[in-house]
């Protein structure tokens, strides 16, 4: 029931924010800084849930086979790898890493 | 962006037959190579151990991606309902402002923007805004939006099954799709040392709080690093100014 609860408010609150983007007159969120500020917030969430479901398990902090895959992908993005081979990268370093016993 | 006000609807109509076949080639491109990405969510989905129904509702009626990903790893982890839908919402409080900047270029009569809201995201953005005409513009946001939301639906329910057929989807290394999604988004947008310093200053709340706050609740704590540093960038700036 939590989970249904979850996706009907996530439902409403995108939709809702996507759909007063294209509603609201122009210029009314046009000040500088509050566009700055609606740049700068995705890359801090980013960032933080990056490096939540890398290192977290459940509440405490760990490396394991993730750490290895992230890193992959890290690589991957220097190398200006298209999107889904990032994502690749990832996944099978990670399945490698714990195939040879890194957690 | 100044080339959709300044030509004549002649001049557009004999430049819209040549450029209508290119937008429509990178259109499809963005929307495949993103769209196919959906296999990643639904595996995720599934694997964080919500029901083929819950991750296939989320990709109907979510549509955009990050926000998805963030609501099932936030559930994984043991968060509250409302505290992981808003970190899901913050995320995706970006399309807000790609939709103000997209309802100047694509001019939709007010009957059809409820209809359009759904597919206003990072890629529709990316290709309309791109787009030197309107005629253009609004094509290559209808080619996108369609090919991303058939594709990005059709792989989520692919990947949901897939990772009930094969099981343990950690054995896999499929835990590691999250966030390196993430990462890829993220990496684009580290361009100044600002973006760089609330990127590290959010792993830090995000790391740090995590042990002694609720599940969820941290991620939400990370997003201040966002006005934390644009206040410490405006700080900065007046002093160098009083010098």
């Amino acid at each position: 029931m939590n989970v249904w609860i979850a996706i009907g408010a996530t439902v409403l609150g995108c939709y809702a924010v996507k759909l007063a983007g294209l509603l609201v007159p122009a210029g009314a969120l046009e000040r500088p800084l509050v566009k700055r500020l609606a740049a700068l917030l995705p890359v801090a969430l980013l960032a933080a849930l990056t490096a939540q479901q890398t290192f977290a398990d459940g509440q405490t902090l760990v490396l394991d086979a993730r750490a290895a895959g992230l890193a992959a992908a890290a690589v991957a993005l220097m190398l200006r790898a298209p999107f889904l081979l990032v994502v690749a990268a990832a996944v099978l370093v990670t399945a490698g890493a714990r195939a040879m016993g890194a957690g | 962006m100044r080339g959709v006000t300044d030509r004549t609807a002649l001049e557009e109509a004999e430049i819209g037959g040549k450029a209508d076949r290119a937008v429509v080639r990178d259109a499809l491109g963005v929307g495949v190579a993103v769209g196919l990405s959906g296999f990643a969510f639904g595996v995720t989905s599934a694997g964080s151990g919500l029901t083929l129904l819950q991750t296939c509702a989320l990709s109907l009626l979510v549509f955009t991606g990050a926000s998805q990903f963030a609501l099932v790893g936030a559930l994984a982890a043991g968060g509250g309902p409302f505290t992981a839908a808003a970190g899901a919402f913050f995320l995706g409080v970006r399309n807000a402002f790609y939709g103000l900047r997209l309802s100047q270029l694509l001019a939709l009569p007010r009957a059809v923007r409820p209809f359009a809201a759904q597919w206003v995201i990072d890629e529709t953005a990316a290709v309309a805004l791109a787009q030197p005409t309107r005629r253009a513009a609004r094509l290559g946001f209808v080619v996108t939006g369609l090919t991303l939301y058939l594709l990005w639906n059709l792989t989520t329910l692919l990947g949901a099954l897939g990772a009930e057929a094969i099981g343990d989807t950690d054995a896999w290394g499929l835990d590691a799709a999250g966030p390196a999604v993430f990462l890829a988004l993220l990496a684009p947008m580290l361009k100044t040392a600002t973006e760089r310093a609330a990127a590290g200053l959010a792993v830090l709340l995000g790391l740090g709080l995590l042990p002694v706050l609720p599940a969820g609740v941290p991620v939400l704590l990370a997003a201040l690093a966002a006005p934390a540093v644009l206040w410490a960038d405006g700080r900065r700036r007046r002093q160098g100014v009083a010098r």
